[in-house]
């Protein structure tokens, strides 16, 4: 048997720690602890068998990856090894010392995140006060220490008409990519959905928005547009493929292929403490399940779509059907599509309160979040 | 297309994009922020050839003297490409 080609991407959560608390964080709602991460010379060994097996990029996310006071070693660890080094973070505690520390490190790249262009509802969705004036110091930060700089406004219909403020506000700050990235509905997002999803009405004055300034814009800022599920009439090449392109590593070493796979029933994850990367790619069970096509159910099985969006995604097929191996009802040739028509007429005339993002907030009432060790 | 592409101008790849030979692809990889690029052996010449020095014009006469091409094809092969690479953000011109 050949070997399956090397994967791309490393995606590390280093933390699930977070002083912010947005409704449609990506992590699960089963938040990690401090106490069960990787430790430093656990993280770094994971990064040097990554680019030995050929990966390529390695993204620091979390949680909020600067919450780790190594960072700086750990990507100084990932770039001496060869790997392009990304940080995805909220810019609330990139100070000068560590943007300094980040630098001498050989970071090459950090992508911040936004709430909104209007502070008090951006301080609102975060569930922090402040946390828009520190990134937008953040991202004078990174400008000035010669990055490039990128800038994520998630978007939802607390803030979806702010669109055209927020790709103002990123010319502004002198930013050479932009996302308009529509929240994806899976743990936090899935939970808060009937809070965040916008009407079609929305999304097309948004798209008609982003299209315009895409062209004005040519050139000079590129602008990366993700939308609703809810709305689309094909599914996303979730991942680019399960198990193609990317790992994921969660705080504690459990590797899978994609952030939301821990929703998925019936699956036992390999952790980097105890497997080797590459024997998690090419044979681990979790990996194999759903790369390729074999696995397919019709329509997809016979559809010339199949190797373009393989299929789309297995964990909002599991968490709107129940069933991991259905075509993702986001296809209109799925037979659950009309589950997608059911959700949107479920959000209603006015947002339901956010149930925020923290420790415990989804099984108990502890509203504090942890505090970094 | 907002960029005009000149025979004197000198294309590099901006801060926060790479390109380098991959050992485990046996591959030229272009890696820019959050997006990655594998270029075809064509696009591979023209950007060993990227060194913020040489221009657009330097890189086809360099081309049309080592290929068996005629070099105005040859610069045009050169621009699109460039051209394309930058609209994506790989690239400065």
């Amino acid at each position: 048997m050949t070997a399956f080609e090397p994967p791309m991407g490393l995606i590390v959560e280093l933390t699930h720690r977070c002083p912010l608390q947005c409704p449609y964080c990506s992590n699960p709602l089963a938040l990690e602890r401090a106490g069960g991460e990787l430790t430093t010379a656990e993280w770094q060994s994971v990064f040097s068998e990554a680019a030995k097996i050929g990966v390529l990029q390695l993204h620091f996310t979390g949680g909020e990856p600067t919450a780790r006071r190594d960072l700086p070693d750990l990507v100084r660890h990932a770039a001496g090894v060869g790997l392009y080094t990304n940080i995805i973070t909220s810019g609330v505690q990139l100070d000068d010392r560590l943007m300094a520390a980040l630098m001498d490190a050989g970071i090459d790249h950090i992508q911040l995140s936004f709430q909104d262009v209007d502070p008090d509802n951006a301080d609102r969705i975060a569930g922090y006060r402040g946390a828009h004036a520190r990134k937008l110091a953040a991202a004078a930060r990174i400008r000035s220490a010669g990055l490039p700089l990128t800038v994520n406004f998630v978007v939802h219909r607390q803030n979806i008409a702010n669109v055209p403020r927020m790709i103002a506000l990123a010319e502004g700050l002198g930013a050479a990519r932009t996302e308009i990235a529509q929240v994806q509905y899976y743990g936090w997002g899935f939970k808060n959905r009937a809070a965040l999803l916008p009407s079609r009405a929305e999304l097309d004055q948004t798209t008609a928005t982003v299209e315009a300034a895409r062209a004005r814009l040519k050139g000079r800022m590129v602008i990366d547009y993700v939308i609703p599920d809810y709305y689309a009439r094909r599914p996303k090449s979730c991942m680019g493929g399960w198990a193609r392109r990317f790992i994921n590593i969660s705080p504690s070493g459990k590797a899978m292929p994609c952030h939301a796979a821990e929703t998925l029933p019936g699956f036992v994850f390999p952790s980097v403490r105890d497997t080797s990367l590459a024997a998690i790619w090419q044979s681990d069970p979790a990996f194999l399940r759903f790369r390729g096509t074999d696995w397919m159910p019709e329509p997809c099985q016979s559809c010339d779509r199949r190797e373009i969006d393989w299929g789309g995604c297995r964990c909002q097929a599991f968490a709107l059907t129940g069933d991991a191996a259905r075509t993702d009802p986001a296809c209109d040739l799925a037979p659950d599509h009309a589950l997608m028509q059911l959700a949107v007429a479920e959000r209603g005339e006015t947002p339901a309160d956010f149930v925020y993002r923290r420790f415990g907030a989804n099984d108990a009432e502890t509203p504090i979040g942890e505090t970094v060790p | 297309m907002t960029m005009t592409l000149r025979d004197d101008t000198v294309p590099r790849f901006p801060p926060g994009v790479k390109f380098r030979f991959d050992a485990v692809r046996a591959a030229w990889v272009v890696l820019a922020p959050e997006r990655l690029f594998l270029p075809d052996d064509q696009a591979v010449e023209i950007l060993k050839l990227v060194d913020g020095a040489r221009s657009l014009g330097a890189i086809a006469d360099d081309l049309a003297a080592r290929f068996a091409a005629p070099r105005d094809v040859i610069a045009a092969d050169v621009a699109a490409m460039l051209g394309d690479l930058a609209e994506k953000g790989a690239l400065a011109l």
